[in-house]
């Protein structure tokens, strides 16, 4: 019986040996990724290391394949080829590393859980099968809600929260799992200001503590102010490297294509944030 | 009609093969009130219906070979074996078309029900032509037959459901994690797959044990019912599962009684209708989520929010009439003034003026003309003194344009408590109670809302 | 084997019927409400059992209509309880069908006393028996007329609003800015879903039912993505299914030395191994196709077209 819940066990064997071509100090080192859907191809031999330290943001069109490519790295999807290396090994044995941060729409939000609940999650791995959640781990869980500026709603039940504090439960829990790579999949999805300003925050102090934030997001106009690395995506990167360098027009002209208002829109904010 | 001493001989469980049926429909409530509630939350609920109907080809089968071995065929345990192994390989079959097409859940159930159910009353069918072999009384297997339980039924039951019971509530984090967010399960390392099987398996034990005693179609509502209405009574996991468990043991209990006292009745029937009524009660009249109770708390709000329109309107049409003032005098005001600022139909605002008499708002006036009291006044002053701090808290610190601010803050008010108000007030370095009211930080009235 | 007129007429009987089931439930597949099926032909028990209480006869026409209100208020209650008690939809169905079933249990408990309305009955059915069952002096079973109405009734609403339906399937709120009440399609549907199990109940049983409003479509939803030839194909698997669950009846229990079974499982079954086909051999997305498309492409995606 412990045999099996061994094997079954979340924590993994960490017994694998190093992947050589993916050196140990790169959070998320992505090689020759493919991955498609029912024959179509979404993400196209997709080569990328993601430098520690750095808060970086995915964008690209919408079915570029970003959030594709966050849940490719968490293995949630089968990939048709290529490596992906966290820390040097892969992700199997290195989910302690690795925090993640779904689509807010991705879960039921009548569920019948508190948003104290929620963040408890982020321990469950920690505490591994049948142990229930301690009494430091929900002080732990509080104190993370807190951190993200909704601590007075720990007992709430998550259907009465507004759609920022929900994001923000989300983020919390995030946080509970001590990681050092962060996985973002549209945090600042139809939030309001005032969590958005919390999240920016948050990020830049995950990122002083020496946290790597991968972030998927949608809005040119902040992108610079927001990240300091940027992976432009459609289905292939078309460029990754620091935002200033990145954040070209002729960059997003090839990720964005003929749209030119959008272009346009972006050539704005580049301006903006170059003055 | 029975007796009382009929009643209480079976309520007190003081008849011997009663008190059997009553304890292992009874288990057999729990057990699926627990079960359920996480099939409830997976947004799996049917999958018991189809679960149960693949069972029958496993019984037929189970028959068949007992026979050919030269049994009578009807052993409990032999029938319970097949019909485990066929619910699993239905299972399976199941979470394979799931996997492997682009079919949805609902379909990949359809499949399963339909094609082993048929295979399931062809293979019943055959079966009964067996030379040698009565196969009478299989077909209880759809529809229950509870009253002649005996007693290695009862311990079967017992133990099947209780280590049911145990295995939902050792996996109580495992499974909330696996209904809530499959995705981060998935992300965190857990074996979502392992998991989904395990909980369909606790759902196919349950529905194996069940089908001698209620029947197949009866179960599924022992899966399904208690757990939905156990649902409207709390926001909580776990007081949710408990309180499903209870639903469930309660129906068994209750029907297998009811049933027990009136033998026309099948019991299978009887528990489901029970759990339907406590179902029923629990839709309507559960505070947190019940129709009734909601639909009361709509009521209050719109009251609420009406009464508070309102005053304010009465305070700006003060405020209209006395430009240079800080704090308008309390004076007497023509209806058609109210009228005119808000789009309320004659209903609307008769009903709102019999509610500010009644609340002692309004002062008895001339025709025409609306008078505040002392305390509709003091209301007054304070409602649109918090509605435009809120407003003003809007414009300058969540960049929202003030033109936006307006309907807004009619809602979000409504839902400030006192508190909240006082923290705005330090917030805004305003003065405590006293203080005047700030004015409006936009155009009232039509010119507003008609820009 | 010796093959009679009356084996024609079963095979008739169960196409008309598996037909009359297969289109409608095409709908019903891309609707997502495959078990609506299955939960209609149990909850038309106590529709039965009142018509029956009421006029005190087996005859047809009362209790057709009976069961046809009952299977449309199991419809009407689910999407109630969805919606008034926030539920889910498949718990709300679940709910109204076991109460339903139940009382028409207690119902029909009730009326065991006067007349033998067995439960077992509306299950199984007996399309063996349809062919002795004829209609005056033409030799065409009744069964055949009642099935082929469905059959004629069912493909004339959805010739006739076949766009209505289409856009109802697809999107229901798009339907309702266009002027197409999504619920009265939805009710229509549930309609002829309910009188469609009636007329089958009585002749053929509800397994064939319940099998035919499901597999079928799904078949044809493995091998197209047309709605007008995913209606097709529905139809043509559902009348192979009624001709080789019919041969099976006969010939498989042979094989077991056993006698023959009941035609209304093994067209189930039937149906069941033609799904099976189309999940491995589907030229679009079976597994043995992919498999072998696998290997032999061996990931020659496109290369970079930017």
């Amino acid at each position: 019986m412990s045999q099996m819940f061994k094997k079954l066990s979340p924590k993994g064997d960490a017994a694998g040996e190093d992947l050589s071509s993916h050196p140990q100090d790169v959070p998320l080192a992505i090689h020759d990724l493919t991955v498609a859907y029912h024959r179509k191809p979404v993400l196209w031999d997709v080569d990328l290391d993601i430098p520690e330290g750095k808060l970086v943001g995915i964008v690209g069109p919408n079915g570029a394949g970003k959030s594709t490519l966050i849940k490719a790295c968490l293995d949630l999807i089968p990939r048709a080829s290529g490596e992906i290396g966290v820390y040097g090994k892969p992700y199997k044995e290195q989910r302690h590393l690795v925090a993640y941060v779904p689509q807010r729409e991705s879960v039921d939000w009548d569920f019948p859980v508190s948003a104290l609940d929620v963040v408890a999650m982020g321990a469950y791995r920690r505490l591994g099968w049948f142990r229930r959640v301690t009494r430091e781990e929900a002080k732990k869980a509080h104190d993370c809600l807190t951190q993200v500026g909704i601590g007075h709603l720990a007992d709430r039940q998550i259907s009465q929260l507004s759609g920022g504090q929900q994001q923000r439960v989300f983020l919390a829990r995030a946080l509970m799992q001590d990681a050092e790579l962060y996985l973002m999949d549209e945090p600042f999805a139809a939030v309001d200001a005032a969590t958005e300003e919390a999240i920016v925050s948050l990020l830049r102090s995950l990122s002083e503590q020496g946290k790597t934030c991968l972030v998927v997001h949608h809005d040119l106009a902040t992108v610079t102010t927001y990240f300091d690395w940027l992976v432009l995506l459609n289905m292939r990167v078309v460029a990754a490297g620091p935002s200033e360098t990145t954040f070209t027009r002729e960059n997003l002209q090839k990720t964005y294509g003929g749209k030119l208002s959008l272009l346009e829109k972006a050539a704005e904010a580049l301006r903006h944030t170059i003055d | 009609m029975p007796s009382w001493e009929e009643i209480l001989e079976v309520v007190l469980l003081q008849n011997y093969n009663t008190r059997l049926v009553v304890l292992s429909t009874t288990l057999l409530g729990i057990a699926a009130g627990l079960i359920g509630s996480f099939l409830l939350l997976r947004k799996r609920s049917l999958m018991g219906d189809a679960l149960s109907h693949a069972t029958l080809p496993g019984v037929a089968i189970a028959f068949a070979v007992m026979v050919s071995l030269g049994g009578s065929g009807k052993a409990l345990p032999g029938l319970l074996l097949g019909a485990t192994l066929s619910g699993v390989a239905g299972l399976f079959t199941m979470l394979l078309i799931r996997r492997t097409t682009r079919l949805r859940d609902d379909v990949a159930m359809g499949f399963v029900l339909s094609v082993f159910f048929g295979v399931g009353v062809a293979s019943l069918q055959m079966v009964q032509g067996l030379p040698g072999a009565s196969a009478a009384g299989l077909e209880s297997f759809i529809y229950g037959k509870t009253a002649s339980m005996v007693q290695s039924d009862f311990f079967l039951i017992a133990i099947v459901a209780g280590i049911a019971s145990l295995i939902s509530l050792l996996f109580l984090k495992e499974f909330l994690l696996l209904c809530f967010d499959d995705g981060y399960a998935g992300a965190q390392g857990w074996p979502t797959f392992a998991l989904d099987v395990l909980l369909l398996g606790l759902v196919t034990a349950v529905t194996v044990i069940g089908l001698q005693a209620v029947g197949l179609i009866l179960i599924i509502a022992f899966l399904i019912t208690p757990a939905t209405a156990a649902r409207f009574w709390t926001h909580r996991l776990l007081p949710m599962m408990l309180l499903s468990a209870v639903i469930g043991g309660v129906s068994g209990w209750l029907g297998a009684g009811i049933s027990a006292l009136t033998p026309e009745l099948p019991a299978g029937a009887v528990i489901v209708l029970v759990a339907a009524v406590l179902f029923l009660i629990s839709m309507i009249f559960a505070p947190p989520r019940g129709v009734i109770p909601r639909l009361v708390r709509q009521r209050h709000l719109r009251r609420k929010v009406d009464r508070q329109h309102f005053l304010r309107a009465a305070f700006e049409i003060l405020e209209a009439e006395a430009p240079d003032r800080d704090v308008p005098s309390n004076s007497p005001f023509p209806l058609a003034a109210l009228r005119s600022k808000r789009t309320w139909t004659p209903h609307e605002l008769r009903k709102i003026l019999k509610i500010a008499r009644r609340e002692d708002h309004l002062e008895p006036s001339e025709p025409r003309m609306l008078r505040l009291s002392e305390a509709g006044f003091g209301e007054a002053a304070r409602v649109t003194r918090n509605h435009r701090l809120w407003e003003t808290y809007l414009i300058r610190y969540a960049d929202i344009a003030p033109s936006h601010v307006d309907r807004d803050a009619d809602l979000v008010e409504h839902i400030l408590g006192p508190e909240l108000v006082e923290e705005l007030e330090d917030f805004l370095e305003r003065g405590p109670v006293a203080a005047p009211i700030p004015p409006s930080p936009h155009p009232i009235g039509k010119e507003a809302s008609s820009s | 084997m010796n093959w009679t007129s009356f084996d024609t007429w079963i095979v008739v009987v169960g196409a008309l019927c598996a037909v009359a089931c297969a289109l409608p439930g095409c709908f019903l597949v891309l609707r997502k409400m495959s078990m609506m099926g299955d939960a209609i032909s149990h909850a038309v028990l106590p529709g039965l059992a009142i018509a029956f209480l009421i006029t005190g006869t087996r005859a047809s026409v009362p209790m057709f209509f009976g069961a046809a209100i009952a299977g449309v208020l199991t419809a009407l209650f689910t999407q109630w309880i969805a919606r008034f008690g926030n539920v889910d939809r498949g718990a709300a169905m679940g709910i109204v069908f076991t109460t339903l079933f139940a009382v028409g249990l207690i119902l029909i408990r009730q009326a065991a006393d006067h007349v033998d309305l067995d439960p077992g009955c509306v299950l199984y059915g007996a399309i063996e028996l349809t062919p002795l069952d004829t209609v005056g002096q033409t030799g065409i079973p009744r069964a055949a007329l009642v099935n082929g109405g469905a059959l004629l009734g069912n493909l004339l609403i959805i010739l006739v609003l076949f766009k209505e339906f289409r856009l109802g399937a697809f999107d229901a709120s798009l339907a309702d800015t266009l002027g197409f009440s999504s619920q009265f399609l939805h009710y229509l549907l549930m309609t002829m879903v309910a009188m469609t199990t009636v007329a089958a109940f009585e002749s053929v049983g509800s397994i064939i039912v319940i099998a035919m409003l499901i597999v079928p479509p799904a078949t044809a939803l493995l091998l197209t993505r047309k709605l007008p030839t995913m209606l097709l194909i529905a139809s043509l698997t559902a009348v192979l299914s009624a001709i080789l669950g019919h041969l099976g009846a006969i010939q498989i229990p042979r094989w077991f030395g056993m006698e023959a079974t009941t035609t209304s499982g093994m067209i189930a079954l039937a149906a069941g191994v033609l799904f099976t086909l189309a999940w491995l051999f589907s030229p679009s997305e079976g597994l043995v196709t992919k498999a072998r498309r696998h290997r032999s492409e061996d990931l020659s995606l496109p290369e970079s077209t930017a």
